[in-house]
């Protein structure tokens, strides 16, 4: 029952591959979009934090606070740009962001 | 130890199944409660790791913060979530197998670490005896790092500005004080002087 680095490995492998999953299969909707980026980031915390545990050493942790920092920063903006977009478009159907192509 | 085993599973599982509700769920609201308690027991993942500032700091900047700041969106929002969801089944079968090829990959590196385990500790490493893990973080964080964390700070500042200018507006019929223009307002602008004949008064001109 020895709880080793390699647990903590495959839970995070199960919460990236299940963010990216969401990616995919919610791609009208984009705020499901960016909670599974979300969840793709929070999988990247887990894993540095336990290399940073298991290898006693703390810059694993200092990382782990970057990656939270850009989320935060991420989740902002992004919400901030569909906010906009709602303004603008009346819905945040992904497959009409075409206002770009020319 | 079998006290933490059982932590470490019972966190484990909460956290898949509530990330795998997290992007099934039909109402996005149910979507972002979901995410709040991935978060928490992550959290709760990191204090079993011995990381309890960084547990703190996901509880307060993701539950409290974030997570909130998603919940606004969504409720300000008036979107028919159901026609959103309409086309959920048509990427299933790709979205379903990338995810199961990317899985077999994660875990087969896990499980190369684990055969590279050897010489290492099977256990998280306490702290040095007497220093708490927000302690060590400061140590490392405002002597080495300070770059990065101000750099961090940047990112935020940006972010912040960024956030403001994109969902400022000027609506039209909104009538907003001036100070600028009270304050350089001269005598001349207010008040008209007029001569005023006696006995005809201001009849002829208006």
């Amino acid at each position: 029952m020895q709880i080793g680095l390699e647990h903590y490995l495959f839970v995070a492998a199960a919460l990236f591959t299940i963010g990216v999953f969401g990616i995919f299969v919610n791609r009208k909707n984009v705020i499901v979009i960016l909670m599974s980026i979300e969840l793709v980031l929070l999988s990247v915390n887990i894993n540095l934090v336990a290399f940073s545990a298991f290898l006693n050493n703390l810059e694993g942790q200092i990382f782990a606070m970057m990656v939270l920092t850009v989320a935060a920063a991420e989740a902002a903006v992004g919400l901030a740009i569909l906010v906009t977009y709602f303004r603008n478009r009346g819905g945040i159907a992904v497959e009409d962001i075409n206002l770009m192509k020319g | 130890m079998i006290a933490s085993a059982f932590a470490f599973y019972a966190l484990a599982a909460t956290a898949v199944v509530s990330a795998f509700g997290v992007i099934s769920a039909r109402n996005p609201v149910h979507s972002v409660l979901f995410l709040i308690l991935t978060f928490f027991t992550a959290a709760g993942l990191f204090v079993l790791m011995g990381a309890e500032f960084l547990a703190m700091l996901l509880v307060v900047v993701y539950v409290g913060a974030v997570a909130v700041l998603f919940l606004f969106v969504v409720m300000m929002l008036d979107v028919d979530f159901a026609e959103l969801k309409s086309g959920f089944l048509n990427y299933l079968p790709l979205g379903a197998l990338v995810a199961l090829a990317m899985f077999a990959e994660l875990g087969l590196i896990s499980n190369a670490a684990m055969q590279a385990a050897q010489g290492r500790p099977a256990t998280p490493l306490a702290a040095e005896s007497g220093v708490t893990n927000a302690e060590a973080i400061g140590r490392v964080l405002y002597t080495d790092y300070i770059v990065v964390f101000q750099l961090a700070g940047m990112v935020l500042f940006v972010a912040m500005v960024g956030a403001i200018v994109l969902t400022l507006r000027e609506r039209p019929g909104v009538r907003r004080q001036d100070v600028a223009a009270q304050v350089g307002r001269r005598r001349a602008q207010g008040v008209e002087l007029k001569d005023v004949k006696p006995g005809q008064g201001l009849g002829a001109e208006g």
